[in-house]
């Protein structure tokens, strides 16, 4: 069993006439949580959605634990995602059924277990993230924080070997956001899975990361721990992880001059 | 002004080929639909719920429609056939019109408004919360879960409530008829029973409300697939269900109307 | 909703459209005339059937014994043959037993009308009745007419 569970090679992905990956190589370790960070629009979804195989690319290939994710038949993709958990942004509960119905689905699904079976391990995941007392909530009744650890419990519940987190800690207030980030890193260990982290909350993500691989404009600009970005020496990781308003990805809007826009009028 | 007139030329040809490729997108959506219809012979379950919120839940309306759309014809007809000394006629024309016609194409344009434009939403509202994105990652696929029950239900559906929306009507038109306008009530009955055939009346009824099911249910789950998953999109896309759904059914009315009334 | 009250409902909901189907067919419809008991089939031979239809009526005194099952033209014999399915249940026509197309009522559709004979011997299945009379055509009353009148005024 080799170190590296997904491999992406020379991945190319075009959305209409935008490049989004222009070329991209890199390597996510079968254990610990790996970040990929950039600015808003780099296609850091896009790319959890080309390794689930929900999207194909123009060109290149990804390979998750030695399978070739597009080339697979479509019954083996839907076996290699139940072993893939996959965290969306807005959680994507189903809003019919109650919070132990969600959590259940992808063990009613795929599994053959009775259904004591079903409530002890669903009772057990909710416990994982805090929300046992929840499970007869609607996912209407929830708090968008609440709803993230939800979707948390059902993505875990088929014990996969990896965890894909879009965007978890984007509008959170501070005490959700604690509890997100030490879940996710407390997760990480007691399973020992990989969990990649897709985000651009800075400190956060750097406070809980082993690995982070840094996007932008297509191409991977940097990767590495959390404390080689720290201290890099790339303008662009700089501006990024420092926060700087203005550097590599310009404050102004391409324009002209603005003394030509200013007396345009006169003409 | 030539390059005017070229540039509106263009972008009709865009937007032709760009209406082809959605039929075309639509079309293959179709066939994917039906194959994945195959669970539901096996585990009904889904397509019984289903069938509850298209079929029962659109019951009411039927219902009503159905009763003042038979009293009004009768009315109407009386009006129309007691200048020729014929208004025992009443529950020929009334009989044959709802059962050929208005039964039918009735059922089909209030299933659009309301079934119809209530699965676009659903469906459409699970794509922008990404909830069906949600479900293939766990390995579940939504055509199956989700699309193919509701196209179903509504298929089956569409000839059950026009056989109501019909009888209620006959009903409520034999009520106004002979309750209120006095006519013979034996008349009322044995004229139909001479006039109306079975097989080409009823039965071709109930074969153009299931094409016009088809054609709405279609219609109905794929505009919600296909939406622009934002707000301004699903409202966009539960009025194309309606809009679409409407024409479409009065269109094969015509063509079904002519090839199965034709002597 | 329970998913039992749920099933429930939709078992009504068919049952509903069910019973509708059966009031529609018996009340409202033909179903009557289809297949209500065995038959025996009879042939006529017309000159002209004038407008009857597959399916037009056979009636006896009035009331309907059968139905119109097939019109067919003989080009050798330049006639018309018309075959009618006769419920069983009528089966005492004599063989020398008149089929005549008349009209219901003044604008109404035409139906074959037989006329009892006085024979012993009854119409079996296949019998073909000799004594017929065609339907009456307007045009040829007419002309009759103004033949007549005509040969009267000569007179």
């Amino acid at each position: 069993m080799s170190d590296i569970l997904v491999k992406i090679r020379d991945l190319h992905f075009s959305r209409g006439n935008r490049k989004i990956f222009d070329g991209i190589s890199l390597d996510i370790p079968r254990r610990g949580v790996t970040a990929i960070m950039g600015p808003s629009g780099t296609g850091k979804t896009t790319l959890l959605k080309l390794i689930g195989g929900q999207l194909r690319p123009d060109q290149g290939s990804i390979e998750v634990d030695g399978l070739n994710v597009h080339q697979l038949s479509t019954r083996k993709l839907f076996e290699l995602r139940q072993r893939m958990g996959m965290l969306f942004q807005s959680g994507a509960l189903l809003t019919d059924l109650s919070v132990f119905e969600n959590v259940a689905y992808p063990l009613r699904e795929h599994t053959k277990l009775s259904d004591a079976m079903i409530r002890h391990l669903v009772l057990l995941k909710l416990n994982a993230v805090g929300l046992r007392g929840a499970a007869d909530l609607m996912p209407s009744e929830l708090s968008g924080g609440m709803s993230r650890r939800v979707a948390l419990a059902r993505a875990i519940a088929l014990d996969p070997m990896m965890i894909m987190y879009d965007e978890p800690f984007t509008g959170q207030d501070p005490i959700s956001m604690g509890v997100l980030v030490s879940l996710i890193s407390e997760l990480n260990s007691a399973l020992d899975i990989c969990s990649i982290v897709v985000s651009h909350d800075v400190p956060d993500t750097l406070s809980i990361s082993d690995h982070v691989h840094f996007i932008s404009a297509g191409k991977i600009v940097e990767s590495g721990s959390p404390e080689t970005l720290q201290n890099s020496k790339s303008a662009w990781t700089h501006q990024f992880i420092h926060g700087d308003a203005d550097g590599p990805v310009p404050f102004h809007y391409p324009a002209n001059p603005i003394l030509d826009d200013l007396y345009q009028e006169g003409k | 002004m030539f390059g005017n007139l070229i540039d509106k030329i263009q972008h009709l040809g865009v937007v032709t080929l760009g209406s082809f490729q959605r039929l075309g997108r639509a079309g293959v959506f179709l066939l994917e639909v039906i194959a994945s219809c195959t669970d539901l012979l096996v585990k009904p379950t889904l397509l019984v719920k289903q069938m509850f919120s298209v079929g029962v839940q659109t019951l009411i309306i039927i219902v009503v429609a159905g009763l003042f759309v038979g009293m009004v014809m009768a009315l109407q007809s009386y009006y129309a056939l007691v200048d020729f000394g014929a208004e025992d006629s009443v529950g020929v024309m009334v009989s044959l019109s709802l059962l050929r016609e208005l039964g039918p194409v009735v059922t089909a344009l209030l299933f659009a408004g309301r079934a119809g434009s209530a699965l676009t939403a659903e469906i459409g509202l699970m794509k922008a919360t990404e909830q069906l994105s949600g479900m293939e990652m766990m390995a579940v696929n939504p055509m199956r879960r989700i699309v193919a029950p509701r196209f179903m239900a509504g298929v089956i559906s569409m000839p059950l409530l026009a056989t109501i929306f019909s009888a209620v009507g006959v009903l409520g038109a034999y009520v106004v008829a002979v309750q209120l306008l006095g006519l013979d009530s034996g008349a009322f009955w044995s004229q139909p029973q001479n006039k109306v055939d079975l097989y080409e009346d009823i039965y071709n009824g109930l074969i153009k409300s299931l094409v016009f099911g088809l054609i709405a249910s279609w219609i109905a789950v794929f505009e919600g697939y296909d939406c622009i998953p934002t707000s301004e999109g699903l409202g966009q896309a539960t009025t194309r269900t309606v809009v679409y759904s409407s024409l479409a059914i009065l269109f094969m009315d015509f063509i079904l109307t002519a090839l199965m009334f034709s002597k | 909703m329970t998913s039992r009250k749920i099933e429930i409902l939709v078992g009504l909901f068919v049952a509903a459209a069910i019973a509708a189907f059966f009031m529609l067919a018996m009340s409202v419809s033909n179903m009557s005339s289809y297949g209500g008991g065995d038959s025996y089939e009879l042939k006529a031979k017309f000159d002209n059937i004038g407008g009857l239809k597959v399916r037009s009526p056979v009636a006896a005194g009035g009331v309907t014994i059968g139905r119109v099952t097939e019109i067919q033209y003989n080009s050798d014999s330049y006639e018309a043959v018309v075959s009618m399915s006769i419920e069983e249940q009528y089966n005492k026509f004599p063989v020398d037993t008149a089929a005549s197309i008349l009209t219901s009522g003044l604008l109404g559709e035409q139906f074959v009308g037989f006329d009892p004979g006085a024979e012993e011997d009854f119409l079996k299945n296949g019998d073909v009745i000799d004594l017929t009379q065609s339907a009456l055509v307007l045009e040829q009353i007419i002309g009759q007419f103004l033949y007549s009148k005509a040969d009267e005024e000569k007179e």
